[in-house]
C-alpha cells in the first residue's frame, strides 16, 4: 500500500491529464466511427443492389447515395472533431 | 509515442503571418479565387465557333458537369439559373482543397474553419433568401410544419424542424468540409513523419530503414486518395447547397 501511494505521488498531474485526454480521445473517435460505418456500409450495399437491378437508374441512385453518405458521415466527422479537441485543446 | 515525436497541432496548421492578419491560408484562398477567375476569363476569350481546346475545354467540361451532375439532378430544368452560383462555389472549394497534395503548399485552405464557415453561411443566407422570395412569409410556416402534421405534434415537430434547418444545416456543412480536409491533412502528415523518422536519423537501427518503404507506399496511396476526397467534398458541398435551395423553392413537399 505504501509502495502504491509512493507511485501515485510521483505522477505529475499534467501527465495524468494528458494520458486521460489521449485515451478518451481514442475512445471518442472509435465509438463515433461504429454507427456511421454500419450506416454507410448498409447504404452503399443497397445502392449497388439498386444499380444492379436497374442500371438505367444508376445516375439518380448514385446522386442520392452521395447525399446519404454525406449525412451519415457527418456523425463520424463530429467524432473526429471531438478527438482533436480532446487531444490537442 | 513509439519514439515518434508528433508535432503540436499548431505547428501543422499554422504559419507565421506573411504580414499582419494574412497568412498562408489566406494566400492559398486568394490564389484559388484568382485561378478560378483566370481560367474562366481565358475560356471566354476563345472562339466559341471552333472546337474547344485548352482552358475552354476544361471550363466547358466543368460547366457541363455542374449542369448535368448537380443542377439537373436536384433542381431540375427550372433551376438552371443557379448554375453560375453553384459553379463558382464548386470551383472555389475544389481549388481550396487541392493544395493539400500540391508540393510547396501542402495545406488545404478549407482545413481551417474560416473558409468553410463563411461558405456555409453564404449558402444559408441564399437558401433562406430564396425561400422568402418564392413563398413570402409562408416560407417560415412551411419550414416549421410539413403539411398534414396533427395539431398536437406541432410544437414538437416545429422545434425539431426549426433547429435542424436554421442551426444544424450550416453547422454540418461547415464541419463536414473542414473535418474531412483536416483529417486528410493529419493523415498525410502522420505518414510523412513516419517515413522520415524510419529512413532518416531518429531510429538509429539499421534494420528499420528498409521498413520505411511501407509508410511511404501508404503515403503515395493516401495522396491519390486525397485528390479524390478533394473533388468529392467540393461535389458534396455543392450538391447539398443545391438540395437546400430546392427545398426552399418548392416548400415542404407540397408540390413534389
Amino acid at each position: 500500500m505504501e509502495a502504491f501511494s509512493a507511485i501515485v505521488a510521483q505522477v505529475d498531474p499534467a501527465d495524468a491529464k494528458n494520458t486521460a485526454a489521449a485515451a478518451s480521445a481514442g475512445y471518442a473517435y472509435g465509438l463515433a466511427a461504429i454507427g456511421p460505418g454500419i450506416g454507410i456500409g448498409y447504404l452503399v450495399g443497397k445502392s449497388v443492389e439498386a444499380m444492379a437491378r436497374q442500371p438505367e437508374a444508376a445516375g439518380m441512385v448514385r446522386t442520392t447515395m452521395f447525399l446519404g453518405i454525406a449525412f451519415t458521415e457527418a456523425l463520424a466527422l463530429i467524432g473526429f472533431v471531438v478527438f482533436i479537441l480532446l487531444k490537442f485543446a | 509515442m513509439f519514439g515518434l515525436e508528433f508535432p503540436p497541432i499548431n505547428e501543422i496548421l499554422r504559419w507565421k503571418d506573411i504580414f499582419p492578419t494574412f497568412n498562408k491560408i489566406g494566400l492559398i484562398a486568394v490564389i484559388a479565387a484568382l485561378a478560378g477567375i483566370l481560367l474562366f476569363l481565358l475560356a471566354s476569350r476563345a472562339d466559341a465557333k471552333k472546337a474547344p481546346t485548352g482552358a475552354r475545354n476544361l471550363a466547358e467540361t466543368t460547366v457541363e458537369f455542374i449542369e448535368e451532375g448537380i443542377v439537373m439532378q436536384t433542381l431540375g430544368k427550372s433551376g438552371l439559373g443557379w448554375t453560375p452560383f453553384l459553379l463558382s462555389l464548386f470551383i472555389f472549394i475544389f481549388l481550396c482543397n487541392i493544395p493539400e497534395v500540391i508540393p510547396v503548399f501542402q495545406m488545404p485552405a478549407t482545413a481551417r474553419i474560416a473558409i468553410p464557415l463563411s461558405l456555409a453561411l453564404l449558402v444559408w443566407v441564399v437558401f433562406i433568401g430564396t425561400g422568402l422570395k418564392h413563398q413570402g412569409l409562408d416560407y417560415f410556416k412551411h419550414l416549421l410544419w410539413p403539411p398534414g402534421v396533427p395539431t398536437a405534434l406541432k410544437p414538437l415537430v416545429g422545434g425539431i424542424e426549426f433547429v435542424s434547418t436554421i442551426f444544424v444545416t450550416p453547422f454540418s456543412l461547415t464541419v463536414r468540409l473542414m473535418a474531412n480536409m483536416l483529417a486528410g491533412h493529419i493523415l498525410l502528415v502522420t505518414f510523412a513523419l513516419l517515413t522520415e523518422s524510419l529512413i532518416l536519423a531518429e531510429t538509429k537501427q539499421a534494420f528499420l530503414v528498409p521498413m520505411g518503404i511501407l509508410p511511404f507506399g501508404m503515403l503515395m496511396f493516401l495522396t491519390a486518395f486525397e485528390i479524390l476526397v478533394a473533388f468529392l467534398q467540393a461535389y458534396i458541398f455543392t450538391i447539398l447547397a443545391a438540395v437546400y435551395i430546392n427545398n426552399s423553392t418548392v416548400g415542404h413537399g407540397d408540390e413534389h
